[in-house]
């Protein structure tokens, strides 16, 4: 790995985006419910990742169980709430991510509160541990993006679309959608749970509204759409655009760049409804070579 | 011979609405009944209970010596009942065939996606959809999008086919192609209830009759019985036709 760490930093982040981009894929793209959940998740697993090893649980077993307690969580959750349709499932996950940060909050003695909860240290210098971070969030882009690939092609892929394009037709020709919503709900969870304890080991502190960011539930449904919906490869491409757009516009507007950052996503999805996917490039470009 | 599909007292209220009162009937196997009434008679809501949309007020409902009432409508579907929609709903966004593999998949336990759309092909095939296998289930006419609906049925295996108003809405060739179709699956021994508006469809296929009229059973029987039963002539055209038609049958 040639570069500096801030380019190492970088790459790490767009790791972090494919898992988030791709975990969201599972139940908004494919079964097409709009889950506002994923900064539940991410925090979740960050904060399970963090106690667990300030409880002096060694640090890859931490991560497992930041991993396991964001799908443990998802699936209660979604047998809750994943029997309500469109904007009222909108509604219900965007509120989960705000009730969890008021119970970290209030659990000064576990969390740390507001004040925000200290990691320890690697006993690594700091050039061997953004790589380490890299590595790891790399291995666990790829083990979503295998996750995805293989639900895509097979039986619990199959039946999703077919939940999402007729719930009560897909009842009928025998498809659990209960059971099949609520797997694709857990799916949504467990890889960002995963990250978010990571995330926790890897910036060493962590506060209720760093991790808990409604920001990490938005930006995964903007990459989704900008690449496309309901496949492998929209959401990868979709998070690698919008990282290149995020921080080429931070770096220009510093004073406004979440400003500059929404008037773009607006546009995108203004004129490019289907996402980057859909546009017919070679068509484009033939229709360009023949004038 | 023991019955395959039993209603015992089914009623169904909608708030002070009584959508079926106290309906009791039995389906014997290989059978084909027709299901008849005027609108807003209770017949789709029978289908909807039968099929677990709604569940039932009071009564019970077993299939093949089960009781299915209380069980969800994919575990019933599993079983073998399979049924079409009135208004006919597709996955838009998906292929014929992948529509169709959809019900071999989930309902009929195929093993794969790839036999599923095998057996998905076969059934194209009867229903005469082959050639239309690849283009997107959105693009269909409705006549086509109603052999579609019945394609996914049969793709389910079932042993009892509820067939909501298949003929809704088609000409009058694409209803005699409908009705052959019908014949034929009867021949492989399927069980059929048969919703339907139309008598002649009704009377061309149908071995025996139940009538519903305000979610009330009036009449069941072969169907030339049925149709001069004077509560069915009645709840089609009115008491005052009822009378006259009583009169005039009983002076011939």
């Amino acid at each position: 790995m040639v570069g500096n760490n801030y380019v190492i930093r970088l790459a790490t982040i767009m790791m972090l985006y494919c898992v988030l981009a791709l975990s969201w894929n599972f139940i908004g793209g494919l079964t097409g419910y709009p889950s506002f959940a994923t900064a539940a998740f991410f925090g979740l697993g960050a904060y399970t990742g963090a106690v667990c090893q300030g409880q002096g649980v060694p640090m890859y077993l931490a991560w497992i169980f930041g991993a396991l307690m964001a799908a443990v969580f998802a699936t209660g959750l979604g047998l809750a709430i994943l029997r309500l349709r469109g904007h009222y499932f909108a509604i219900a996950s965007l509120v989960v991510a705000d009730v969890l940060r008021e119970i970290v909050n209030s659990a000064t003695k576990l969390t740390g509160g507001g004040m925000g909860f200290n990691l320890p240290i690697l006993k690594l210098g700091v050039d061997a541990q953004a790589k380490l971070f890299f590595y790891l969030m790399f291995v666990l882009a790829v083990l979503t993006i295998v996750s995805a690939a293989y639900v895509n092609r097979h039986r619990l892929g199959f039946g999703l679309r077919c939940i999402k394009q007729n719930e009560d037709a897909a009842n009928m020709i025998g498809i659990n959608a209960t059971i099949y919503k609520t797997a694709a709900f857990t799916l949504s969870a467990v890889f960002v749970g995963w990250a978010g304890a990571f995330y926790a080991s890897w910036v060493n502190y962590i506060e209720p509204g760093d991790v808990f960011d409604i920001l990490f539930s938005v930006k995964p449904i903007v990459m989704v759409l900008l690449g496309k919906t309901g496949t492998v490869s929209g959401p990868i491409i979709g998070a690698i655009v919008f990282l290149f757009l995020e921080e080429l516009v931070w770096r220009n507007f510093l004073t406004f760049h979440a400003g500059v950052l929404g008037l773009i996503v607006v546009a995108l999805i203004f004129y490019l409804p289907n996402g980057l996917l859909a546009v017919d490039f070679r068509r484009w470009l033939g229709w360009r070579r023949n004038r | 011979m023991s019955a395959i599909l039993q209603l015992q007292g089914v009623t169904r209220q909608f708030g002070g609405l009584m959508a079926l009162n106290n309906v009791s009937f039995d389906l014997r196997p290989g059978e084909i009944v027709g299901l008849i009434g005027p609108n807003g008679a209770g017949k789709t809501t029978l289908v909807n209970l039968v099929t677990a949309v709604y569940g039932l007020t009071r009564g019970k409902i077993f299939f093949d010596g089960r009781q299915i009432d209380g069980m969800k409508s994919h575990e019933i579907s599993r079983l073998g009942v399979a049924r079409t929609f009135q208004i006919v709903q597709p996955f838009p966004q998906m292929t014929v065939l992948e529509n169709v593999a959809a019900g071999a998949l989930f309902a009929a336990g195929a093993r794969n996606l790839v036999e599923a759309k095998e057996k998905a092909l076969e059934h194209l095939k009867f229903v005469g959809l082959a050639d239309l296998a690849g283009s997107s289930a959105s693009a269909l006419t409705l006549a086509d999008r109603k052999r579609l609906e019945l394609a996914k049925s049969l793709a389910m295996k079932p042993k009892l086919l509820l067939l909501d108003e298949v003929n809704a809405g088609l000409s009058n060739v694409e209803i005699n192609r409908a009705l052959d179709l019908i014949r034929r699956l009867v021949e492989r021994g399927t069980t059929i209830l048969l919703i339907e508006h139309l008598m002649k469809v009704v009377l061309a296929v149908c071995s025996r009759i139940i009538v519903l009229h305000h979610g009330q059973m009036i009449a069941e029987g072969i169907p030339s019985e049925v149709v001069r039963h004077p509560r069915v002539i009645e709840a089609y055209l009115g008491s005052r036709f009822a009378s006259r038609a009583q009169r005039n049958s009983d002076h011939g």
